[in-house]
């Protein structure tokens, strides 16, 4: 597994802050919504974000809108993974649908700090960091499905052709 | 062991006995989508299949960024418009109709016993008239309008208690802000929220849609009322399909149980940037500002007008200040201008804007200027929503919002009722 650089936030990450509500309606490519990633929290951190990356949050990130690019950004932006306290729920299912994993691990999260690396471990189950090993609950199979197909279109175009 | 209006909605819809914490694959009632389905239209596009499963099913109202205010909306529109055409769906909502909650209730799809799923975080909204309702991303609903299907968790239920009686001056925007404060903007994350008690149930629609709204804004995957007399008058005449009304029972089983009193609770409101920031109007008094927004999908009804008018009848809104309205859908705007309740906030200098989400997401239509401070009583107040990064949002009823446009300074509204 890759190891990651960390940028580390705070609880209650909104999805406005993501990526404003401005930008929400116009349809743009991958690489113009990985521009405004993080834009009204972090003004940094799209110029200096880099393939591979981990974003590391506390409490509830990803809460608000449903809109899908606040996901979508950060994966166009390379970011490996998100790790957080806890996911607002439409912010869990929006990133797991666009193949971002998306993980909790409270005990992670206390023991890391921006500009440090960790590895994640999907087979294991585990972050690995400077000042340990953390183990996160293994994801659901319907949502490991989904993130093994690369996400919900595939998963989905996978069904259909299978019912055909 | 009985179970909760969520178990029994989705488990009816899955056609087996369910619990909270299981998984469900279920076929929703009705799906909303906005001026976003035509970022749906781009996801449906990659499944290489030329139709959606089950048109009549899909609702799509125009109401983010209405009318166009740039051409690259206009194509959005364009191209939505051009797709309801040509997939033959009946359910579509063009920009003379309002704010997608408002109009799907208007339009009957709002309705007991339901599974609506949309969209839109905000769809928590139908749970106002006993609906399951949740928000999901856009690359789901493509998927749902390809499959017909979707994958759900039964929720665990928080139940809130609300006894007591509303105090002069003080409104379900008041009740939600306070509980919303007290519990967290993660309070109910993954869960179920229910609305009980003696007070709530004597809610009007318009109160219990407030709560339904901003369950959203405590996590929640569906909050909602057991719907009463006055619920069910309302529907008759608008109701699209059949219905049940499907309620908890009354030993069923809840993750946890909230109790409020109201007697004494006083006017809050939601400081920057979080929801959850909330305190009584009294600890913000004087604060200037400079935007007042009156409407949305929250506050956009004729009672919340009509609060407003009463307290600014024969009166001149504070030069310092500017007061935006947006009723929340023509339906409302209609009954607002036969009431004069539109005549009277014009006389008091407001702005009344269309029908529509307006600067509520910071897309068009009063966006704010760095250093600038609004006083909203839509449900977001997070950084940069409205516009500048630099501007700051205030949460609030629509009394206060009045009165504190009177003012031209947060002013608690007791004191011009």
């Amino acid at each position: 597994m890759k190891k990651g650089r960390i940028w580390k936030y705070g609880d209650n990450v909104n999805t406005d802050v993501i990526f404003p509500g401005k930008y929400t309606y116009a349809l743009m490519p991958p690489e113009e919504m990985a521009r405004h990633a993080l834009e009204d929290l972090d003004p940094g951190f799209a110029q200096n974000v880099k393939p591979g990356d981990v974003i590391v949050a506390g409490r509830n990130f990803g809460c608000g809108s449903s809109r899908e690019q606040a996901a979508a950004c950060l994966k166009f932006a390379g970011v490996q993974a998100v790790i957080a306290k806890s996911f607002a729920r439409i912010y869990f299912r929006n990133a797991i649908n666009l193949g971002l994993p998306v993980l909790q691990c409270p005990e992670a999260v206390d023991h890391v700090e921006t500009g440090e690396e960790m590895e994640i471990d999907f087979t294991q189950s585990e972050i690995r960091t400077a000042k340990g090993t953390f183990k996160f609950p293994p994801l659901p199979d319907s949502v490991i499905g989904i993130l093994e197909a690369g996400g919900l279109i595939e998963y989905t175009k996978k069904k259909l052709e299978a019912a055909k | 062991m009985g179970k909760t209006l969520t178990e029994k909605i989705l488990g009816k819809k899955a056609g087996k006995d369910v619990r909270a914490g299981e998984v469900v694959t279920v076929s929703p009632d009705f799906i909303l989508s906005h001026d976003n389905a035509s970022a749906i239209i781009q996801e449906f596009r990659k499944f290489g299949i030329k139709s959606v499963k089950a048109p009549e099913k899909m609702v799509i109202v125009l109401d983010h960024i209405v009318p166009a205010s740039e051409e690259k909306y206009a194509q959005n529109h364009k191209m939505i418009r051009e797709f309801v055409a040509k997939q033959r769906i009946p359910n579509f909502f063009d920009i003379n109709c309002g704010i997608c909650h408002q109009v799907f209730a208007e339009q009957g799809f709002a309705l007991p016993g339901k599974l609506i799923v949309g969209s839109d975080s905000h769809t928590t909204s139908y749970g106002a008239f006993g609906a399951f309702a949740a928000g999901i991303g856009r690359t789901e609903v493509a998927s749902i309008w390809a499959t017909d299907e979707i994958w759900l968790r039964v929720p665990e239920t928080i139940r809130i208690e609300i006894d007591g009686k509303l105090p002069r001056g003080v409104y379900a925007k008041d009740v939600i802000l306070k509980i919303i404060g007290d519990g967290g903007a993660d309070m109910a994350d993954y869960k179920a929220v229910e609305f009980a008690g003696r007070a709530a149930k004597k809610f009007s629609l318009g109160s219990r849609f407030v709560l339904a709204n901003m369950s959203a804004e405590m996590g929640a995957k569906n909050g909602y009322f057991e719907p009463d007399e006055e619920t069910l008058a309302w529907l008759k005449a608008r109701a699209r399909a059949e219905f049940d009304v499907i309620k908890s029972d009354p030993d069923a089983e809840y993750k946890s149980v909230l109790k409020y009193d109201i007697s004494n609770l006083a006017p809050q409101l939601a400081c920057p940037h979080t929801v959850d920031n909330v305190k009584p109007v009294t600890e913000v008094e004087d604060k200037t500002f400079h935007q007042g927004v009156l409407g949305t999908c929250t506050n956009g009804r004729v009672e919340d007008l009509q609060v407003a008018a009463k307290i600014l009848k024969g009166k001149k809104i504070h030069p310092g200040v500017r007061l935006l309205v947006l009723p929340a859908s023509w339906e409302v705007y209609r009954e607002a201008l036969k009431k004069r309740t539109l005549a009277v906030l014009a006389e008091a200098g407001c702005v009344i804007l269309n029908p529509g989400c307006g600067p509520c997401l910071g897309a068009h239509e009063g966006i704010l200027a760095p250093g600038e401070v609004a006083l909203s009583t839509s449900n977001r107040n997070f950084r940069g929503r409205m516009g500048s990064r630099d501007s700051e949002i205030y949460l609030t009823s629509p009394a206060t919002v009045a009165a504190s446009c009177l003012v031209g300074k947060i002013t608690d509204p007791r004191k011009f009722l």
